[in-house]
């Protein structure tokens, strides 16, 4: 425990020289991604400087009315990504509504469960534990879920002529549409699956270096990171399923219609 | 067999729309592009959202779950849409559909795959496809639109035996000929609402 090496800013700054070298590279072969490269990279330092300040903060104090908040605000973005991520969504309010709240039921859930029962730390929402562990749950389902609204929007609204024909013939809604939803369960379950497969043989994964990179005994982290794999497989699952039935909920009516005037059009 | 009756059905965009098509009747239903005769159709099936009555033998619509009254209402889109790879998948029964498809010209097909029909095959398929569930009511939208003359004939000559059958029978046609040749009645439509009386097309 006692390894961990602690970085001064300096080595920080030593540490930018590659990005650098990659900026000069591209003026010189004007590939003009120098701005791009440069902004992208200021913003990474500043927006992690400012949540180091703010997770010290909010660690220090230990409220749970500034957690739950710190967590509103996670949710708030991610639900936001999960909108920005679709090229066909629910119109209205459903758009950024129906998404999100799929997402904050099973991260919510999942974190709640993994806390009380596993992690234990007191009090049993201590930030310290919750907001990172929330976080990385936060942010494996919403990609899950936007994946999975995305394809299915996407699906209903090319495939409506066969979609429709079902309908016509005397299916229910859920026959109707049962073909494009299993794709689109697929496609939200692709990611974890196929990142869980690679995990351990082709990277290792980041939350798992960090504890080995600051001492922490490789075996141990290991048992933390297949923790919190099983807890994101799981939130994933949970979140894109829900997502994908109240949206095909919304997208066709109990009079066994596809409702695609609830899909706004395509912006750009 | 039973009659269709419409009594003031309108959507946000149509009607309100009032008639009756009388058991074996084929009444022709003609108009200007985007008039409202998909519409209309689309609306009589309930698969858009409308507001009004329609009968069919004195069982209403509101009465029905909506998948049940598909059943007894067939709607064949101009546009047809397939959800599996192969004909066959399309149709409930193989055993019912063969002499149907053989009547249309198509005897064979049911193992051909969907991606190599042509329009016109597709047309006279999803007309097959909806007859074998026998319906009693049977909305057409240009049921030969892509059709050569030869298969115009088989399809017009399988509507005038649903007609005997005692279907009722609404077709929408561009061609004034068809509508002459299939029907007695046309109801002309202009900005979703019925153009004239109903009038004879002789």
């Amino acid at each position: 425990m006692n390894s961990y090496i602690s970085l001064t800013y300096g080595d920080l700054l030593l540490a930018s020289i590659f990005l650098a070298m990659n900026a000069v590279f591209s003026i010189l072969l004007r590939l003009r991604l120098e701005r791009q490269l440069i902004i992208s990279a200021l913003r990474m330092v500043t927006q992690l400087f400012l949540v180091g300040l703010v997770l010290k903060t909010i660690f220090t104090l230990s409220s749970l009315w500034l957690t739950l908040l710190a967590a509103a605000v996670m949710v708030a973005f991610a639900g936001r990504e999960i909108w920005a991520r679709q090229d066909r969504r629910l119109s209205g309010l459903w758009g950024i509504g129906l998404g999100g709240t799929s997402m904050l039921l099973a991260g919510t859930i999942v974190t709640v469960f993994a806390l009380t029962t596993q992690i234990q730390p007191t009090p049993w929402w201590s930030p310290q534990f919750a907001l990172p562990l929330f976080g990385m749950i936060l942010g494996n389902t919403m990609t899950g879920v936007s994946l999975g609204l995305d394809t299915l929007h996407t699906a209903l609204y090319r495939e409506r002529a066969a979609i429709e024909a079902r309908l016509l013939l005397g299916s229910t809604r859920w026959e109707a549409v049962s073909a494009a939803h299993q794709r689109a369960v697929r496609s939200g379950f692709t990611p974890i699956i196929n990142s869980m497969a690679a995990t351990g043989v082709v990277s290792l994964p980041g939350m798992m270096t960090g504890q080995i990179l600051s001492g922490v005994d490789p075996q141990e982290a290991v048992k933390y990171q297949i923790l919190i794999t099983l807890l994101i497989g799981g939130a994933t699952g949970l979140g894109v399923l829900a997502a994908t039935f109240a949206s095909v909920w919304r997208l066709t009516d109990s009079r066994e219609r596809l409702r695609l005037d609830r899909l706004a059009a395509p912006q750009k | 067999m039973s009659a269709l009756r419409l009594k003031r059905l309108a959507t946000q965009l149509i009607g309100p729309i009032s008639f009756d098509v009388a058991a074996g009747e084929c009444l022709a239903l003609m108009g200007a592009s985007g008039a409202g005769k998909s519409l209309l159709l689309r609306a009589i099936v309930d698969l858009d959202p409308s507001t009004g009555d329609v009968i069919v033998g004195g069982r209403a619509r509101r009465d029905m779950p909506a998948s049940e009254w598909r059943k007894l209402v067939a709607l064949v889109p101009a546009e047809s849409g397939w959800w599996a790879d192969r004909v066959s998948d399309h149709f409930p029964a193989k055993f019912a559909a063969t002499e149907l498809l053989a009547q249309l010209g198509l005897a064979g097909c049911l193992e051909w795959d969907v991606a190599r029909l042509s329009t016109g095959e597709r047309q006279r398929l999803a007309l097959a496809r909806a007859l074998c569930r026998r319906p009693e009511v049977l909305l057409l939208d240009e049921p030969t639109a892509s059709l050569d003359d030869h298969a115009t004939a088989l399809v017009e000559d399988l509507i005038r035996e649903c007609c005997r059958d005692g279907m009722a029978l609404l077709l929408v046609t561009h061609d004034r000929r068809q509508a002459e040749r299939m029907t007695k009645r046309l109801l002309r439509i202009s900005d979703g609402k019925i153009a004239q009386p109903a009038e004879s097309s002789q």
